[in-house]
């Protein structure tokens, strides 16, 4: 405490500095501890909420579970429920480095399917759901799961036909990646939802979800290549020659030799690529998906409780923080695990 | 010689798979390209930029450039256009001065302030920036109505209509002062490049700051003489509004906020990272060298830092840029949401999306070509 102390008012300039820092904590916190805790509603109804002035957070406890699953129809909402329990159960597992081998894609591949059979239905006697009503949380992670493991071997492929001898195959990768990254998402989803009908034969019609998630690959593929591709470079030549010395093919060169190192290599910087593309996931709002923000904003217009919208951003905000916070403190961990011994 | 032998360095199977390639993209091409024409037709539409002379009669709130509801379409979009690059550019030159501040302050020797800075930095990191832009349109929404508007500081008031603060009215006055002021500072530039030559040549040392700032005073002062003095204007409440000063409306400023503060987040975190990444060994040898805090900072460490940072500073500037389309989302009308309304409007998806597509890759193109230039000038003059 002492020592805190003697940094925080060794100088006249940095006594200054912590008397300013001192003051907007001042400022700010005790009205927000007042409005958010001392002040608020946690049971009730909006009557309770505006008379006693404070936050609402009893309107969060009434709308929760309609912004984890939307409009999914009301008896069927422990589809949704089991999915994004396996999806937990999923993330989780594959935060574990004991479980990183090929099982892994393998449990992967078959929670993607199992995800997507709860969620439609039709089939084991389930009944089906259109995507229309399918919202909330439960959309956001179909979206930000999807997306990655569809854009990610596209992602693999793109890299490589960037960093290759061919010269079409390297000015297709270049040109398809810059122009990903070079557009806005907003752009790429308006594509998607407004001008890919028009490409598509007629009669055929692509569910709106479906032209979302195109949409969402191809720039999440885009943003990972570049990150794979700075693996690729990452490697010393000698791996690639040494790989050529032993007489092996171009594609066991690649899957046994570099790719293996190139990705886990960037493997922290692939984490950190994917918080911002979850982050992204929120712009669908632009062609109506009702992702687990745009449900709580929907939320607000329920009549029986107008003139909460802070309260629902601040919910929103604190369950986004807490998903990328966790995110980007395992890519730290994983950057200090794979920092090479000896340095700092 | 044998007809079959490739130069070194192409085979069978490289000319195999670009064959298969080029064949696969142009046949995908030519099979899109006869569904749109069959699904425009039936739609009644025709392929082609003759829609952009037609009257658009979409109602714009604000705009750089002239523009009534009776303009074409083009111009329509070139008011998107230019309310994309004011947003941009403010943006960015706030966002790297905060930025820039941000990331210093994390690398103080007071913790209170590196631990105020540090959450801040992570609340903006880990939200997505269309929540915060919301939440900031939200809060512009409650502030009070004109009348009562909040007067936080002289001559700026926040209000439910924007913001208003003082403008410089735009008469001939303001041009010859400002050409003033720009011939004084070049003029300053090259007298202390000379003095700094002739320092490396000589060792005698003149004084440099005087004489600038007699230009700085005198060249404004002479030009006010002789054309007059350029007038703020202040915003005054009248009632029910204000006159004169700048108004930017809750929309634009609501952005602009949203952008700002959050790339400053991003910014904060590679000024940081570039400042570190100079090794201890550096700060050691310039203070060996007897060389003044600021000093070392000016002269050793940041030309340094600034080859760690311009790259990522660069792609931060571009995401700041891209990410102005979210004004859709709040009803500033950038170039996204113009050309979302001329889509619903005229039908022509294609020709309007392939256009502010091109418009975006042409500012990507251009901000890179700009930083890369100066990254060359800083980086690593290696013999």
């Amino acid at each position: 405490m002492a020592q805190f102390l003697r940094a925080c008012f060794n100088n006249p300039l940095n006594a200054m500095i912590s008397l300013a820092c001192i003051a907007i904590l001042a400022w700010a916190l005790p009205p927000f501890v007042q409005w958010a805790v001392i002040d608020a509603t946690w049971n009730g109804n909006a009557q309770t909420c505006r008379a006693n002035g404070g936050a609402c957070w009893a309107f969060i406890r009434e709308k929760f579970w309609f912004s984890m699953f939307g409009l999914y129809p009301y008896e069927e909402r422990w589809r949704p429920a089991v999915m994004m329990a396996i999806l937990v159960v999923m993330v989780l597992a594959s935060t574990r480095r004991a479980f990183w081998n090929r099982w892994l894609l393998v449990a992967w591949a078959l929670a993607a399917v199992a995800m997507l059979v709860l969620m439609a239905g039709g089939v084991f006697g389930l009944m089906p759901v259109a995507t229309r009503q399918w919202g909330g949380l439960t959309i956001t992670g179909i979206i930000a799961v999807y997306g990655l493991s569809l854009g990610y071997p596209l992602a693999v492929v793109l890299a490589l036909g960037r960093r290759s001898n061919l010269t079409l195959v390297r000015w297709f990768s270049t040109g398809v990646i810059e122009v990903v990254r070079g557009v806005p998402l907003i752009t790429l989803l308006f594509m998607a939802a407004i001008m890919l009908p028009l490409f598509l034969p007629e009669g055929v019609t692509l569910d709106r979800l479906v032209r979302v998630l195109v949409a969402y690959t191809l720039f999440t593929a885009a943003y990972m290549a570049e990150v794979i591709r700075g693996g690729l470079q990452a490697m010393p030549r000698g791996q690639y020659e040494a790989a050529e010395a032993l007489g092996l093919s171009y594609w066991q060169k690649m899957r046994l030799i570099i790719l293996p190192q190139a990705l886990s290599i960037t493997i922290p910087s692939q984490v950190n690529t994917f918080i911002g593309l979850f982050k992204d996931t929120t712009l669908v709002v632009v062609i109506g998906v009702f992702d687990f923000f745009t449900t709580l904003r929907a939320a607000l217009g329920d009549s029986n409780w107008l003139g909460f919208g802070t309260e629902a951003y601040l919910f929103a905000a604190f369950v986004y923080f807490v998903l990328c916070f966790a995110m980007s403190k395992y890519s730290q961990r994983l950057e200090r695990d794979f920092r090479p011994a000896g340095q700092r | 010689m044998n007809a079959l032998t490739l130069p070194p360095g192409i085979t069978w199977r490289g000319i195999f798979w670009q064959a298969l390639l080029l064949v696969l993209v142009l046949g995908t091409g030519w099979w899109l390209v006869g569904n749109a024409e069959r699904n425009m037709a039936a739609r009644g539409l025709q392929f082609g930029f003759g829609f952009l002379e037609r009257t658009a009669g979409i109602p714009i709130g604000e705009s750089v450039i002239p523009y009534t509801s009776q303009d074409s379409y083009a111009r329509a979009l070139a008011v998107g256009i230019t309310n994309t690059l004011r947003v941009a550019v403010v943006g960015i030159v706030l966002a790297t001065f905060l930025g820039v501040f941000l990331g210093l302050a994390r690398l103080s020797a007071n913790p209170l302030l590196r631990v105020l800075t540090g959450g801040y930095i992570e609340v903006i990191r880990n939200t997505p920036l269309v929540l915060q832009l919301v939440f900031w349109q939200a809060l512009i929404l409650q502030l009070p109505a004109v009348r009562n508007a909040l007067h936080p500081l002289p001559g700026v008031f926040l209000s439910q209509r924007g913001v208003r603060i003082p403008g410089l009215l735009a008469n001939p006055a303001l041009g010859w002062f400002l050409a003033s002021v720009a011939v004084a500072l070049l003029a300053w530039w090259l007298l202390v490049r000379r003095e700094r030559a002739r320092q490396m040549a000589t060792g005698a040392r003149q004084p440099t700051i005087l004489p600038g700032l007699a230009l700085l005073v005198g060249l404004p002062g002479l030009a006010m003489a002789a054309f007059g003095v350029p007038y703020v204007e202040w915003p005054e409440l009248t009632g029910f509004n204000f006159e004169g000063g700048l108004n930017l409306s809750p929309e634009f400023f609501a952005l602009l906020v949203g952008l700002v503060l959050y790339t400053a987040a991003f910014i904060a975190e590679i000024v940081r990272s570039g400042i570190e990444a100079v090794s201890r060994g550096q700060w050691e040898a310039a203070r060996a060298l007897g060389l003044a805090p600021g000093r070392i900072m000016r002269l050793v460490i940041l030309p340094q830092a600034m080859r760690v940072i311009i790259p990522p500073l660069t792609s931060q500037y571009l995401n700041l840029t891209k990410n102005s389309s979210l004004a859709l989302v709040i009803g500033y009308p950038d170039l996204v949401s113009v050309a979302n309304t001329a889509i619903n409007q005229t039908g022509q998806a294609i020709e309007v999306i392939a256009l502010f597509m091109a418009v975006y890759l042409i500012i990507s193109l251009a901000t890179s070509l700009a930083m890369n230039f100066y990254n060359s000038a800083v980086a690593l003059k290696e013999r």
